[in-house]
Formats: structure tokens, C-alpha cells, sequence
């Protein structure tokens, strides 16, 4: 919901209330409709978890990577072709060329989820919300679609909103993280310090968590009778 | 006799004059009241294996049989009965405009069984779900509620069978620990066989006793569960994935990093 608010995706009755959001010097909550949709998309990208919401099931692949390449960029039909084949290539796309012309439905869960971060990708935005982007990914293509996100961070100077159930992921891939419940933030702290989080939230989440060579007895549940779930 | 024998697999899609080879020869055998994993490569293959055995993706070699038993194609109502599928995604298995009570009792019609309402009842009880939520709608249950009316839909039938496609991984981690507990609890209590699917190899440490590793449709390696942790795997890609999740070994609750 947050990252949605950041772009004004919210529709009534939902409201959004802030005492300021801004991006870049602007005022997100007075920007007119029109200035939102010239930053969606275009500088502020955005990836959902499911594939199934976010790319439009009756068009195949290649059109949907080249459309904005074509419509807002003005590339010919064989550049944006090659710009969208790169794009699947950078996210580990091992056939790039069948998925080209492939639709939604006829692609793995981790291949779809790897087209929209392609998809997000090619407009090069400012600043990136991603939720749950690599939930769908085995751990090396993982690795190598972080490690692209990475070297946007670092290079390109891209933000990076990340949104993940997995606090282990997160704890060695961003910087700094709020941990979030029922809407309200329970706390701040540097990424790296996450798995040593003193919050009851946070301590009972990774308490939660399995491990390898771990015991196979039942899992901790999360108490949620302390004062912080009030 | 293993419950469930996949032979030499292969499973060949075919789009626009192209053939996309999904499955290449694969070979498992799952014994009854076990629970085996599936692992590996995005796109290798492993939801097209769970499809395959229930008949929804195009077999063009090899066997699965079932108790000893080669399948019947349509695979029919006797196969409901033995064998269920839970998705990542509960909304893909739940009508979004049929309430949870429909959800649950229309397996039961379908195989003309009586008494639907007090079956609908235990099994929601039986999933830990008030039975008041028989009521509701999937969009009014939050994403473990409707996982659990998933594992409950899927359990209406009796199956023995399993077969559980990234079950939590849309799920936090409070409300996979439940999730996991849940579907340990039922395996022991009903005598039930899985074969799941998972990205995560802590989850999968933590629910399996064997493990197959694909890549590009095929069999990689097979992992007995001790072998996954003491990191007895000989295959450069089961140890690629196995490096890749040096972070799922670590305690977290004892604070290790
Ligand atoms: N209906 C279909 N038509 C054409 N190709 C398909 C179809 N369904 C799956 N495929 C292809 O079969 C291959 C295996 O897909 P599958 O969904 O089994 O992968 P997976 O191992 O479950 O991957 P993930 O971990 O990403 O979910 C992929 O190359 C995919 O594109
Ligand atoms: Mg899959």
C-alpha cells in the first residue's frame, strides 16, 4: 500500500494523508494528475509480486516490452526489438528470442516476474518500487537479478524501494529498513543489523523462520500479545 | 512399490510451430507417507511435473503411475480422490465470487457425498479457521486464511496425495511458520504423501526428506534431507544453489549475521 501511495494508485474510498511526500523536490500529495503520469513509468517504476496482475495476458512479450520503447521513446520497431532482447537477457532470460513471442500463461512463475522487472527496467527510472520482486526466483537467478538492481543503485544512482516478506534477503541487500505492521511503522534500522533487531515484532518474525539443519519440530509461532500489536 | 513413480518424463509444449521442451526425461519415485522436494532452476520445470501428473500439461514421454497404477487420461474423478494441488496463489484455486462454504462443499457434491455442512465445519476447524468464516468470501480473508481454505478445499476428498507449488512463499514468515506447522500436522496425523515445490531450501530442509534438484527440464541430482545440510551434494549446480543460500543456514532468532 505504501509503495502504491507513493505513486497516487490509490483508489477511493482509500485516501492518502501525509504531512509531506515529496520526490525530487515535488509535492506528490499537490502534483496534478497529469504530472503523475509523466513520473509513473517514466521515473518512478514499479513491480508488483505477480505477473499475473501486471502483464495483459493477450499480448505477447515482446509487444508489451516494446510498446513504450516505440510510443514514448519514438524507437523504430528493430531498435526497441533489440532493446527489449538485451532487457531479457540482463534479468537471465536464458531464451530471450521464444520468450519474445511468448504470452504470459506460456512462461514459469520466476520467467514472468523476471519480464516485469525487464519491463520496469528499460524506461531507466529514478527510483524503483519493487514488491516482492524475486519471491518467484530460484537463488542464483536471485543473485544475478539483485546484483543488476545493485548495479543501478550504485551507478545510476537509482532508489530502490524494496518490499519483501524475506528478512534475510533484506538484511544483506539494502541499507536501511522499516519494518512494518498493520499499516504502522515498528521500526528503523540499518539493513545490516536486522537479524540482531531488538523489536519484539522483528525478533518474533525471524524467530519464525526455518532454517537449514535446522530442527523440524514445529516452528515458534509470533506472540502477538505484546503492547507493540496493540 | 513407490506411491508415486514418475518414469523417463517428458513433457513438450508446443506454441507457433515452436517446441519448448519443459520436462526432459525426468525420473522420481515418492514413497507413500513421504515428503519430497522439488528445487532448482526458474523455469526447469518443476510446476509442469506437479501439472503433468494431473493431467493439465501435454505428456509426450514417458509414465507416472500412482499406487502401481498407470493414470487414466482424462485423469477422472478416482484421481481426485488420491491426489489434490495447492497453489502459491490460493485466489487461482478459489472462486473470487463463490463463498468459502461453496469452496468447500462443491469437491463433496461434485462426488455425490452427503453431509456437506458438518464436513465443511471440520474442515475448517481442522485447518484452524473459525467455522463462521464458512460465510465469507476469499477477498475477505487475509493471504493465510485463504491458504488454509486452500489446504482445507484440497483435503476435502481425503487425497493421500499432495502436491504443494510454492505453498508459502507469498506468505510472512509468522504466517508460513503456521502454514508449514499446518501441513506437518495433517501429513502426520492422516498419513498424507507430498511433493512440493519451493525456492526456499530452509523451507524445504524443513519439510523434506528427499529433494530433486532440476535445470533446463531435467533431473540434476537427487539430495537425501541429511544430505542437503551436511553439503554432500556432487553436482556443480545443487552446490550453486546450495552456496546461493548460505543466509537460510544461519540461526536469525539467535542473532547471528
Ligand atoms: N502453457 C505453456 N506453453 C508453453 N510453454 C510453457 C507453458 N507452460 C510452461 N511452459 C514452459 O515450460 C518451462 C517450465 O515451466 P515451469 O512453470 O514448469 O517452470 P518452474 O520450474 O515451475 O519455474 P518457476 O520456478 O519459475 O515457477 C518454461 O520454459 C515455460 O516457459
Ligand atoms: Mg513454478
Amino acid at each position: 500500500m505504501t509503495g502504491r501511495a507513493v505513486l497516487r494508485l490509490i483508489r477511493p474510498p482509500g485516501r492518502i494523508e501525509a504531512d509531506a511526500l515529496t520526490f525530487d523536490g515535488q509535492d506528490l500529495t499537490r502534483a496534478s494528475e497529469r504530472d503523475m503520469q509523466a513520473l509513473r513509468g517514466k521515473r518512478i517504476g514499479m513491480v508488483m509480486q505477480d505477473p499475473k496482475y501486471s502483464l495483459n495476458p493477450v499480448m505477447t512479450v515482446g509487444r508489451q516490452l516494446t510498446e513504450g520503447l516505440r510510443l514514448r521513446d519514438g524507437l523504430g520497431r528493430a531498435d526497441a526489438a533489440a532493446k527489449a532482447l538485451a532487457a531479457l537477457d540482463a534479468v537471465q532470460i536464458r531464451d530471450p528470442g521464444r520468450v519474445m513471442e511468448a504470452y504470459p500463461h506460456e512462461l514459469s512463475g520466476g520467467m514472468g516476474q523476471r519480464v516485469m522487472i525487464a519491463m520496469m527496467l528499460i524506461p531507466e527510472p529514478d527510483l524503483l518500487i519493487a514488491d516482492e520482486p524475486t519471491s518467484a526466483l530460484d537463488v542464483t537467478v536471485q543473485a544475478e537479478v539483485l546484483s543488476i538492481l545493485d548495479r543501478l543503485v550504485r551507478d545510476r544512482g537509482m532508489g530502490l524501494i524494496f518490499i519483501s516478506h524475506d528478512l534475510r534477503l533484506v538484511a544483506r541487500f539494502c541499507d536501511r529498513v522499516l519494518v512494518m505492521y498493520k499499516g504502522r511503522v515498528v521500526e528503523e534500522l540499518a539493513a545490516g543489523n536486522l537479524l540482531a533487531a531488538a523489536h519484539p515484532y522483528t525478533r518474533g518474525l525471524l524467530n519464525c523462520l526455518p532454517r537449514i539443519g535446522g530442527p523440524r519440530g514445529p516452528l515458534p509461532g509470533l506472540d502477538r500479545t505484546g503492547a507493540w500489536a496493540e | 512399490m513407490s506411491l508415486i513413480e514418475i518414469e523417463n518424463l517428458t513433457v513438450t509444449f508446443r506454441a507457433k510451430g515452436r517446441e519448448v521442451r519443459a520436462v526432459e526425461g525426468v525420473s522420481l519415485k515418492v514413497e507413500g507417507r513421504e515428503s519430497y522436494g522439488l528445487v532448482g532452476e526458474s523455469g526447469s520445470g518443476k510446476s509442469t511435473i506437479l501439472r503433468a501428473i494431473c493431467g493439465m500439461a501435454p505428456v509426450t514421454g514417458g509414465q507416472i503411475r500412482i499406487d502401481g497404477q498407470p493414470l487414466p487420461t482424462p485423469r477422472g474423478r478416482a484421481f481426485s480422490r488420491q491426489v489434490q494441488m495447492v497453489f502459491q496463489d490460493p485466489y487461482a484455486s478459489l472462486h473470487p465470487r463463490h463463498t468459502i462454504d461453496r469452496a468447500l462443499s462443491e469437491p463433496l457434491a461434485i462426488h455425490g457425498f452427503g453431509g456437506s455442512d458438518a464436513k465443511v465445519v471440520k474442515a475448517l476447524t481442522d485447518v484452524g479457521l473459525p467455522a463462521a468464516f464458512r460465510f465469507r468470501y476469499p477477498h475477505q480473508l487475509s493471504g493465510g486464511q485463504r491458504q488454509r481454505v486452500a489446504i482445507a478445499r484440497a483435503l476435502m476428498l481425503e487425497p493421500s496425495i499432495l502436491l504443494l507449488d510454492e505453498p508459502t512463499s507469498a506468505l510472512d514468515a509468522s504466517v508460513q511458520a503456521e502454514v508449514l506447522n499446518l501441513l506437518n500436522r495433517l501429513r502426520a496425523d492422516r498419513g498424507l504423501t507430498f511433493l512440493m515445490v519451493s525456492h526456499d531450501l530452509a523451507v524445504i530442509d524443513h519439510m523434506c526428506d528427499r529433494i530433486l534438484v532440476m535445470q533446463h527440464g531435467r533431473a540434476v541430482e537427487e539430495l537425501a534431507h541429511e544430505d542437503l545440510a551436511g553439503a554432500q551434494m556432487t553436482t556443480a549446480y545443487a552446490r550453486s544453489l546450495f552456496d546461493a543460500s548460505a543466509d537460510r543456514m544461519l540461526d536469525p532468532a539467535g542473532g547471528g549475521a
